[in-house]
């Protein structure tokens, strides 16, 4: 099973300070510059992941007033905060191209108040099946209605069994970003994307895990 | 500047609403809840007050605050790596790796060579662009190895990424450079894997001489079958899958082209479980009192024009659907379609194929071949390796820990009984050190090693806060050999660079300090320390954004110049960080010094014995030959009689040993 594949040396760009004590001197060749630093995939992965940790920001935040227990409410509070963080470095990220950066709440409708009904999200990246504004992964008004309508170990394994999915839409959306050609190259992206594929699996695990020592409660109310 | 962001009390009550009613219907009254604050306060805060928290920002004009830390020197990166352009990691600075006097760089996009000869005055031999993320290094005689895993990396070195899907010229695994000549390093071998190198570890091989290995660690996403014919994606149970193991390349050092993969270890297999680290839910006060609550369950959409039979059928099916959805993906399957067929939609997310959610990659290996072990952070999980034989390591022991996001990398203590694994909360590129974050977070952990078991006795983060603008968490770095103590230094990026003692594995202590202000007073600009590793007397730290620096350590309460002289005596002719070294010290007099000023320090000794010793030491150092030789022989004797009665036997014992064998030196 070799995998190896050799090949003579390439053209390399090789700089030689001959005792140069100062750096700026030691080259005059200018780097190949990237050709280009993002691909249109790129962005739709960016500002859709945004929307999608949003979601996953307020069900974790759901813990403190819905009973969760110890465990989950650790969890959710790593969550969040995490989220929350790359949230901020979606948006730097996308600003710092001068692209358009989502915020959650321009999604709103401008005035104040409850919002009454659907309005179509016209973001890129999203999947326009059945419910508009979700990406994969994301739970659906009923299903974020029925988590926050529960309490204790039954908002504990809802929540559980939501964040797993929202993680699997996750790794989705990873995936299909690398599935474009040229996609998820730029350096912070590729780490960004990478840590999420990585970083959501072994959370998952974890969370299947948790899933498995909840009691069985076959929870009658509605 | 800062997009605002969902943070606040009122934007998430905000978010809540958002996602609660995109639907038309009642928004229940449980649902207006005000929204909670974020959660309940960490245990231990962050110093406010340290110096490094309030530090002038800048890319080469920022404050800097120090302590028992002294900067020698410090390059910016070469211009081929945009030294004023820190906006990205595409150029940013990586691990660093030493051979002889010089010291090798990576780059996101390439190596660097830097001749220390004079630590205080390095000099660039050469700067080589290939780009390749994340460029960590590792050297071993004329061979250089460099581990590459963005998608975009190319066989040919070029910046200019790979378009196509599938590909040729996509190069991710292993490259390897021959360094023979510094000035011209050449790309001999390119050793092409299915998941990429995030990073990799050297190994040498404990009978021949000829022969390195390389662990790989790889965390991309597994590379297209058409792309490379053997990378599958299956589960834990599929034997050829590219996931749950680790690659094993066999480097012949004198044909590095015939480089090639002789094993994939399955480390994971088994290992399907989170173990729980307080995480138990029956341990919980909610987990014994808590049951059913308000109720609430995901409910099936019945189509609104059923009949009273269908919706019956419905709730039966989803009923035996949800019962499946742990770990009855056949069940699962069946029911989910019988369900979508009578138009309800399932979005319950099937089981998971087996252990497919498990761990199944490491971040990085940290080898000590002297102790036979292994250290794999690998995932949600820290494992302990036997690799005794390093063609087939095998699992000894796994721990998981809840306070951990993602395990990082280990490190040994000199005599393996501690081991250290890193947490890099947020990949490294995010604020987790602020006055907000948990100190138990984005941290390391500290284990005992007794036998096969792992027990985690403290977490050591960096005890100030750093501003939002500065990414910060636990990373890279190594021992600091001091005889007679755990000391290790470690870059926290913006952090800077800490040293800590954890000589006591149930308290860490930070002894020295370095660090510079924010490359950028208004946005996060990515850089600090890569790492920060001490060789041969000296502290290097690789600075993402702004170069190279060197230290020296400098005498503080915490640490003496006589244990700081003590380390300079263990001299390497390479260091690979993740290739960890067994430290040996000469019998020498600083040594025994250094012991001498630990038993002061600790009381371990009576003072009028450690002045004595002091004395006698001195006397003994201005003597020679067998005059000197007796004296010492006489000490010897006096500190093994000490050690019978000393609080701290064991150090005047080890001292006792350096004295004995001082006495027996020509």
């Amino acid at each position: 099973m070799s995998l190896s594949n050799t090949r003579p040396a390439a053209a390399i760009l090789s700089l030689v300070a001959v005792g140069a004590a100062l750096l700026g001197a030691a080259s005059s060749l200018p780097a190949q510059a990237a050709a280009k630093d993002y691909t249109p995939a790129d962005v739709t992965f960016m500002q859709g992941m945004i929307m999608h940790h949003a979601q996953a920001v307020v069900m974790s935040d759901w813990a403190a007033t819905h009973g969760a227990s110890a465990n989950v409410a650790i969890l959710c509070r790593r969550i969040a905060l995490s989220q929350h963080d790359e949230i901020d470095l979606m948006q730097h990220w996308l600003q710092a191209r001068h692209l358009s950066a989502p915020d959650p709440l321009d999604m709103l409708h401008p005035h104040t108040g409850p919002v009454h009904d659907t309005s179509p999200m016209h973001m890129p990246g999203m999947d326009m099946g059945s419910h508009p504004m979700l990406m994969s992964g994301m739970l659906t008004p009923d299903e974020m209605r029925q988590l926050d309508a529960a309490h204790g170990t039954e908002f504990d394994r809802l929540f559980l069994t939501g964040m797993i999915k929202h993680h699997q839409g996750a790794l989705a959306m990873v995936a299909a970003l690398f599935a474009t050609p040229g996609g998820g190259q730029q350096s912070e992206l590729f780490g960004f994307a990478t840590d999420i594929d990585a970083g959501q699996r072994a959370e998952i695990a974890r969370m299947q895990a948790m899933l498995k020592t909840l009691p069985t409660t076959p929870s009658q109310t509605r | 500047m800062t997009p605002s962001s969902p943070t606040g009390p009122r934007l998430r009550a905000s978010l809540q609403a958002l996602f609660l009613a995109a639907a038309p219907l009642v928004l229940a009254s449980a649902c207006s809840k005000a929204a909670p604050p974020a959660s309940t306060p960490p245990v231990a805060q962050a110093d406010t007050t340290d110096p490094r928290s309030h530090l002038k920002a800048g890319l080469y004009d920022a404050g800097v605050a120090s302590k028992g830390l002294d900067l020698v020197a410090h390059q910016n990166k070469p211009d081929v790596f945009h030294p004023n352009e820190p906006g990205g990691l595409t150029y940013a600075n990586s691990d660093l790796a030493f051979g002889g006097h010089y010291v090798y760089q990576g780059n996101f996009s390439g190596i660097q060579i830097w001749d220390v000869a004079d630590p205080a005055k390095p000099t660039l031999t050469s700067a080589t662009v290939c780009f390749t993320e994340q460029g960590d290094v590792s050297v071993y005689g004329h061979l250089l190895f460099v581990s590459a895993e963005n998608t975009g990396s190319r066989l040919d070195c070029g910046t200019e990424g790979i378009k196509d899907t599938v590909s040729k010229e996509r190069m991710l695994g292993i490259r390897i450079f021959d360094i023979s000549n510094p000035q011209h390093p050449r790309q001999v071998a390119d050793v092409q894997t299915c998941r990429g190198s995030h990073t990799h570890t050297l190994v040498p091989d404990p009978k021949d001489k000829g022969v390195v290995y390389v662990y790989v660690s790889g965390l991309a996403r597994v590379r297209s079958k058409a792309e490379m014919a053997s990378c599958e994606m299956g589960d834990i149970t599929d034997p050829n899958s590219a996931l749950f193991r680790i690659e094993v390349i066999r480097v012949p050092l004198a044909h590095p082209e015939q480089a090639k993969i002789v094993s994939s270890p399955r480390i994971f297999d088994s290992l399907t479980k989170a173990p729980t680290h307080g995480l138990a839910y029956a341990d919980t006060a909610n987990g014994a009192g808590r049951r059913g609550g308000r109720g609430g369950r995901f409910g099936p959409q019945i189509p609104p024009n059923s009949s009273a039979a269908d919706s019956a059928h419905i709730e039966e099916l989803f009923g035996k659907l949800l019962a499946a959805a742990r770990s009855d993906a056949a069940t699962f399957k069946v029911m989910s379609d019988s369900l979508e067929k009578m138009g309800v939609p399932v979005r319950i997310p099937p089981p998971m194929p087996q252990g497919l959610g498990g761990p199944s990659q490491c971040h990085d290996i940290t080898v000590y071949p002297d102790a036979g072990l292994a250290g794999g952070a690998c995932s949600g999980y820290g494992l302990l390796l036997n690799i005794k034989d390093p063609l087939h390591p095998v699992r000894i022991q796994a721990v998981a820990d809840s306070n951990f996001a993602f395990w990082h990398s280990a490190t040994f203590s000199n005599d393996a009984s501690k081991m250290l694994f890193t947490d890099e909360w947020g990949g490294g590129t995010q604020a987790k050190c602020r006055a907000t974050d948990p100190l138990d977070w984005g941290a390391d952990a500290i284990f005992t090693i007794k036998g096969d078991q792992l027990t985690r006795t403290a977490y050591y983060k960096i005890p100030d806060a750093q501003t939002v603008n500065e990414n910060c968490v636990a990373h890279n770095g190594g021992l600091v050999p001091v005889p007679g103590r755990d000391i290790m230094v470690q870059g926290w990026y913006q952090g800077g660079i800490s040293v800590f003692d954890f000589t006591d594995p149930a308290h860490p202590k930070e002894i020295a300090y370095f660090d510079r202000g924010p490359n950028d007073s208004t946005k996060l600009v990515i850089g600090g320390f890569w790492a920060g590793y001490y060789y041969n007397g000296y502290i290097y730290g690789s600075e993402i954004a702004r170069g190279l620096d060197v230290f020296k350590l400098t005498p503080t309460a915490d640490l003496t110049q006589n244990e700081i002289d003590a380390a300079a005596l263990v001299h390497f002719d390479r260091y690979n960080p993740q290739d960890q070294p067994k430290l040996v010290w000469p019998a020498a007099f600083p040594v025994a010094r250094a012991y001498l000023d630990q038993l002061v320090r600790d009381n371990g000794l009576p003072a009028d014995r450690t002045t004595a010793v002091k004395t006698a030491l001195d006397d003994a150092e201005k003597l020679s030959g067998a005059k000197r030789a007796d004296a010492l022989k006489t000490l010897g004797a006096q500190l093994d009689k000490d050690a019978a009665t000393a609080t701290d036997a064991a150090k005047v014992r080890l001292l006792a040993g350096v004295v004995n064998d001082m006495s027996k030196q020509p």
